[in-house]
């Protein structure tokens, strides 16, 4: 479905220039006994697309919800461009408001019409006049393919419809990062592609993203790295030609035998 | 039995005469004594959802004990309470100046039945502010959004959906139990429907009163559905 690589995957980390945006130093996370994250140590550069892939309970999905503290790690540093998120400044809550976030179940709010829903935060956050603001979502419901359903509510839209206007609601807060928690996983087969589309085209506009998913059709098109991860910790981190073809470690090796069929 | 003596038993035109007119005055105050305490209620019950469901230990053991003891005593022992026992301090109340409040029945009924429904919406909202969705939430920080605009444009709407339905059945049972207000004078429907009988001895006027508080109600249920389709236009 989505074969060939679209972007010339870059540069050893050493020599890779650009700034680092998202810088992530001995993250612990616990949920009361069971240690979710295990001193992570993560650099996202600007413009790097990330995957992190790994099974259920790996804590990938914890570690992105950390970098816009939907949860609180424990110990450790996520310092967003230099920015330190932890600290309760006005800063950190502009930095917050520079990350965008899709979730998998869309977490559209289902009694606001989709235009109402892309143009909530930026009246509210942003301080946009409301002209302004439906200007400016009915230029992102026109990049994901939906602008004619502006005035539907979330029900009365499929899966895929649905998780494109939450991809252009977030795009409205015009975030310098994207998180994607496995945004395909609760759509039915034929509608993942419509929403991978929308993501390929964030990815060639140059969007940093970090995406939780399975696609690995998504990764070895856009990735540029593909974090592994398992019980807590980044076990390969890497280019996805090098993951796919030739994983370092057993657990990566016996996962992927698992999900590429 | 004739058609005449059939219409004297149940709307007997000479009663309906004399005390037809005080039914409507009586049938006005209840309205007014619900929809006042009704309103004021829900604004405190909200108030007080919102500390039960807050992370204050204080203001959450207050607000619990508050909800215990208004649902766990009868209306009547409140209002007996307030108007009879706090009236008996007519000394401090002059004091503190607040004597012209608690000497008055209707103050007096219109601060025990909303302290009182106030315990019970409370309940109500908690519960249908939990049942949104944490995915909601979650939506709303990821959005950077207030938690005040977050409450009021994403948690409350979807809450009272909701609440519509268990907050009109509260309502109802208000309209009904409010019949209490008679016992201290108030010339509510009730009240006056009292009078009435022991005026003329004609059990009928109690049927009036009931198929009155039947027409409130009925009111009532056809706003609500109403409101409620309101509210839910997201889901048609």
């Amino acid at each position: 479905m989505l074969a060939q690589p679209a972007y010339v995957h870059p540069v050893s980390p050493v020599t890779d220039t650009r700034k680092v945006v998202v810088d992530i130093a001995g993250l612990n996370k616990y949920y009361s006994a069971f240690h979710v994250l295990k001193g992570i140590d993560l650099k996202v550069r600007e413009g790097e697309r990330i995957v992190l892939c790994g099974p259920s309970g790996s804590g990938k999905s914890t570690l992105i919800r950390c970098i816009n503290r939907l949860e609180i790690a424990e110990q450790g540093r996520i310092l967003i461009n230099d920015t330190d998120l932890s600290l309760p400044t006005r800063e950190a809550s502009k930095v917050r408001s520079e990350i965008g976030m899709v979730f998998q179940h869309f977490n559209l709010f289902p009694h606001m019409s989709v235009i109402d829903n892309c143009i909530l935060a930026p009246m509210s956050v942003r301080g946009l006049s409301r002209k302004k603001a439906i200007e400016l979502a009915q230029h992102f419901l026109t990049k994901v393919g939906i602008a004619s359903q502006a005035d539907k509510y979330p029900s009365q839209l499929s899966g895929g419809q649905q998780q494109r206007v939450a991809i252009a609601r977030a795009l409205c807060m015009e975030p310098k990062i994207m998180l994607f928690d496995e945004p395909t996983s609760a759509l039915d087969p034929e509608m993942v592609s419509e929403v991978l589309d929308v993501m390929v085209n964030l990815a060639g506009s140059g969007m940093t993203m970090l995406c939780v998913t399975h696609e690995m059709g998504f990764a070895r098109q856009v990735a540029e790295r593909v974090l592994f991860l398992d019980g807590g910790m980044v076990i390969e981190d890497s280019p996805p030609e090098e993951f796919f073809n030739a994983p370092k470690s057993p657990r990566a090796k016996a996962f992927l035998a698992q999900i590429v069929h | 039995m004739s058609l005449a003596e059939l219409q004297n038993m149940f709307l007997n035109p000479d009663l309906l005469e004399r005390y037809g007119p005080r039914f409507i005055d009586g049938l006005l105050v209840t309205g007014k004594l619900v929809a006042i305490s009704f309103t004021l209620g829900a604004l405190l019950g909200l108030l007080i959802a919102l500390g039960r469901l807050s992370s204050n230990r204080f203001l959450r053991s207050f607000t619990g004990a508050y909800v215990y003891f208004f649902r766990g005593s009868p209306l009547l022992a409140q209002l007996f309470l307030l108007y009879y026992g706090l009236g008996s301090f007519k000394g401090f109340w002059q004091d503190v100046g607040l004597w012209w409040f608690f000497r008055d029945a209707w103050f007096c009924t219109l601060l025990a039945f909303t302290l009182n429904t106030a315990a019970y919406q409370a309940e109500i909202l908690r519960g249908s502010i939990l049942s949104v969705a944490q995915g909601q939430r979650e939506a709303c920080k990821a959005l950077n959004l207030s938690r005040w605009t977050a409450f009021r444009k994403i948690i409350l709407p979807q809450s009272l959906l909701v609440a519509i339905g268990p907050l009109g059945n509260e309502l109802i049972l208000m309209i009904k139990a409010s019949a209490i207000a008679s016992l201290v004078t108030i010339y509510d429907l009730m009240g006056v429907t009292k009078m009435a009988f022991s005026r003329s001895f004609d059990f009928q006027v109690y049927l009036w009163a009931a198929v009155l508080y039947l027409l409130i109600v009925e009111v009532v249920r056809r706003s609500l559905k109403l409101i409620e389709g309101r509210l839910g236009r997201h889901l048609q």
